[in-house]
């Protein structure tokens, strides 16, 4: 059988993992490789590296952080930010990375989905997806540019199309419940969980154990994924993952 | 002893040959059919779609080197897509020839059981291997059932032999080949070198088992 996953996202900047980690027990706080390896020895069952270098250098400096955690470990991950082309896909796989994940491009040119299902095969190809309530649209809707952009794209159609045109697996975040640590967005999640047959990451909102149980469990997604409160140990993937274990849930 | 990754354009090369210098072997990259030859053992990787890798395997005039390997039992082991084009053929899009080393077939998990409830594809994540017979390499008492590897696949081999099954994992409905081996040809659907301590102890156990000649 197979098992729920959790996912620690490490936010790199110019190779560098920004967000405010606090880890005081490893030697460089703001090293991706480091943390990858702390996420590693503690359980995590993937990584997510989210690139918002706004260079080319640092654009550069992320196909090594991506080449020095493929030397270092035996996990898989998945790269985001700044994909745009075939060739950038191409260069972020070829170094080690297992799966790249595309959100604002993929939505301006829908087709770069197409491109890399084709050449990679689908389950290469992660389709981030950030949506918001509209009460407006009665609905979740699409924005971009890190939700600076809203689209005309309603969530839930988006991801079928995501699915038509290629996409292996979704990571749906909720843009309503990120930062707030009050869970993750139940009702999204399961609206998309409902309309597409891959794989879902759920993200934003996460707090405690609880609500990676009430979202793994309740509404079925696949994985989980969080970021501030494993890298300010507000708990820790281990610590999870034994809640979930006690509760009946799958893990690793 | 020495490794041979075959690049023919279509694997992730990297993290294979990366994980197998950390088990402290030396391993070349290469696409040359003779350098390929002169190493002790062979890694097929490969990711993307089964019929532009066979046709690459083609023009780069490697399909010659695989048929080599299997008739003068050099250890050869193909993983991920690297497995799957070991066997007759596929159906991904609009199907293809493959090597024919093993029997049977590479289909797309249909994604919903017999009894019509739904399961996703493609099958991605950590599922458990359970053991159906344990070859020489892989007699040691950590070969344990239920250990968890790294799928990430939406095509599974289909029809085989149960002579040439090694391992397989559940998924809906389906028995999923998860290790093969017929003489010394093996293949492995899982990403063994994403799978953690588990993934790496099986590529260790396979790279010992060439050391001792018993991959056969």
């Amino acid at each position: 059988m197979l098992t729920k996953r959790i996912i620690p996202c490490l936010d790199v900047k110019e190779g560098r993992v920004v967000k405010g980690v606090q880890f005081v027990s490893l030697r460089e706080a703001g090293d991706p490789v480091e943390l990858a390896k702390f996420y590693n020895e503690q359980g995590a069952d993937e990584l997510v590296f989210l690139d918002i270098s706004a260079s080319h250098e640092g654009r550069e400096t992320m196909v090594d952080v991506v080449r020095q955690t493929a030397s270092t470990l035996a996990i898989p991950f998945t790269v985001g930010g700044g994909i745009r082309t075939l060739e950038d896909m191409k260069r972020l796989l070829r170094a080690g990375a297992d799966k790249v994940s595309v959100n604002s491009s993929a939505l301006q040119r829908p087709e770069l989905i197409k491109e890399g299902s084709d050449y990679f095969g689908a389950q290469c190809i992660v389709v981030a997806i950030d949506a918001k309530w509209s009460e407006e649209d009665g609905t979740w809707m699409v924005y971009t540019h890190g939700g600076r952009n809203k689209t005309d794209w309603q969530a839930v159609a988006w991801a079928k199309e995501a699915v038509r045109l290629g996409a292996g697996e979704l990571l749906v975040t909720s843009m309503d419940q990120d930062g707030e640590k009050s869970g993750f967005d139940l009702p999204l999640t399961k609206a998309i969980r409902e309309a597409v047959n891959v794989p879902i990451i759920a993200s934003g909102g996460a707090g405690n154990a609880d609500h990676f149980y009430d979202v793994l469990q309740h509404v079925d997604a696949d994985a989980a994924l969080a970021a501030s409160i494993f890298h300010y140990k507000e708990t820790s993937v281990a610590e999870v993952k034994n809640e979930l274990r006690q509760k009946g849930v799958f893990v690793r | 002893m020495k490794i041979g990754i075959i690049d023919y354009g279509m694997g992730n090369l990297f993290s294979v040959e990366q994980a197998i210098k950390r088990l402290g072997y030396e391993v070349i990259v290469s696409a040359d059919k003779e350098e390929l030859l002169a190493t002790d053992a062979l890694i097929l990787p490969g990711v993307g779609a089964f019929k532009d890798a066979m046709k690459r395997l083609q023009e780069t005039n490697l399909v010659s080197l695989i048929n080599e390997v299997e008739k003068s039992n050099i250890p050869l082991l193909g993983i991920c897509l690297g497995m799957q084009l070991l066997f007759q053929g596929s159906a991904e899009n609009g199907s293809g020839k493959g090597l024919g080393i093993f029997n049977g077939e590479i289909e797309r998990f249909a994604g919903i059981n017999d009894d019509g409830s739904a399961y996703r594809v493609p099958h991605m994540g950590w599922n458990e291997l359970q053991f159906a017979q344990r070859p020489e390499w892989l007699q040691e008492d950590e070969m344990t059932d239920n250990r968890f590897v790294y799928f990430v696949h939406s095509y599974f081999a289909t029809n085989m032999d149960r002579a040439d099954l090694v391992a397989f994992a559940h998924y809906g409905n389906e028995q999923v080949p998860g290790i093969v081996q017929k003489g010394s040809i093996t293949g492995m659907q899982f990403h063994p070198e994403k799978s953690s301590e588990f993934g790496v102890l099986l590529l260790k156990r396979w790279l010992d088992g060439v050391k001792k000649g018993v991959v056969l």
